[in-house]
């Protein structure tokens, strides 16, 4: 079952493809958002690179219109982007095998669309092989190299398009679901068991409860009250 | 103009510790059973926390109704991803019953 390198990094990008139809009016939503925040444009374009986290980036464009002061903004920042610290928390034990520069090249790239594609390889991968030393002497990094650098990509060009045609695409279209879709299409596969279908339900109910708390709360509660419940269904 | 620079160098830094944070601790420190168990429930946790919202409420209500769009096209593409596993037939699907809905009902 060992496949070649580059066989791993293409398959990356394949299964990458599919969330990029919804992160593409996303990342042209941004930059129109941004010019009409304020944001010159060749600063909301090195925004895309240098922090590369979609819905911070919509939410500090929206604090900048607002003049919030730099403090607050970074510290909405922060709370928006703790689920990467979740997410990094989770890839790891895979990673451990890799060199620095590797670690470092992919933490960059975790962003939310790759870490969903990556980890459900990722746990295929250890399934087939019945162990996660399997993944440590495969070439699953490429996979995640792949599927990172196409995610990159493409946020950059719709970026540049969005900042280039402004708001152009008619709200009508909701292609923003496709996004949710494509969540729902990697999610629904890995409610195997009780633990897991408790995580999902209790963490999106509170996430409904949650919705109108600021700063993303209802989001990072509804995922630490998912976590929970599911250990604790499974305990009992 | 100079601080929208610095503010968005600062979020960067801020994002990509986050981001690194675990993948390079995790040799120094050991996980335990418990813990790893709570991160293979991070996927579903996460990802229902976002997918939820935008099915159930609409303006920020709760609209647990057959003339919501979003929940039933939601709803059907979770009753194909988990007959199909196909994630490109679960979006196609889930959009054409998003659309039939916003051209129907008003």
């Amino acid at each position: 079952m060992r496949s070649s390198p580059r066989n791993e990094f293409l398959h990356g990008i394949q299964a990458e493809l599919p969330i990029l139809v919804g992160v593409i009016p996303f990342g042209m939503i941004y930059g129109a958002l941004a010019l009409s925040a304020g944001i010159p444009a060749n600063a909301a374009q090195a925004m895309s690179a240098i922090v590369f986290a979609g819905s911070s980036q919509f939410i500090m464009a929206q604090l900048w219109a607002q003049q919030t002061p730099i403090f607050v903004i970074l510290v909405t920042v922060l709370i928006v982007n703790l689920r990467h610290g979740l997410y990094s928390a989770s890839v790891a034990p895979y990673m451990q095998h890799l060199s620095k520069t590797w670690k470092g090249i992919l933490s960059y790239l975790l962003t939310d669309e790759a870490y969903a594609v990556v980890i459900t390889h990722y746990r295929q991968e250890s399934q087939k092989a019945d162990s996660i030393s399997a993944i440590t002497t495969g070439k699953q990094h490429l996979f995640f190299l792949g599927a990172g650098l196409a995610l990159w990509v493409t946020w950059q060009l719709s970026t540049t398009v969005g900042i280039l045609l402004g708001s152009i695409i008619p709200e009508s279209w909701a292609l923003d679901f496709t996004l949710t879709l494509t969540f729902i299409a990697l999610v629904v596969p890995t409610l195997k068991g009780k633990p897991e279908i408790v995580a999902a339900l209790v963490g999106g109910t509170v996430a409904i409860i949650g919705a109108s708390w600021p700063l993303k709360l209802g989001l990072l509660c509804g995922a630490l009250a998912g976590i929970l419940a599911g250990l604790w269904s499974n305990r009992s | 103009m100079k601080s929208i620079w610095l503010t968005m160098i600062l979020a960067g830094i801020i994002t990509y510790a986050l981001r690194v944070s675990f993948i390079f601790l995790l040799g120094k420190i050991q996980i335990s059973r418990r813990i790893q168990q709570a991160l293979n429930l991070v996927p579903p946790a996460v990802f229902s926390a976002i997918i939820f919202p935008d099915l159930f409420l609409q303006n920020g209500q709760l609209a647990v109704q057959l003339t919501n769009g979003r929940m039933m096209a939601g709803l059907l593409a979770i009753l194909i991803a988990w007959r199909t596993k196909n994630i490109v037939l679960t979006v196609l699907v889930g959009m054409v019953v998003l659309t039939l809905f916003q051209m129907f009902i008003p």
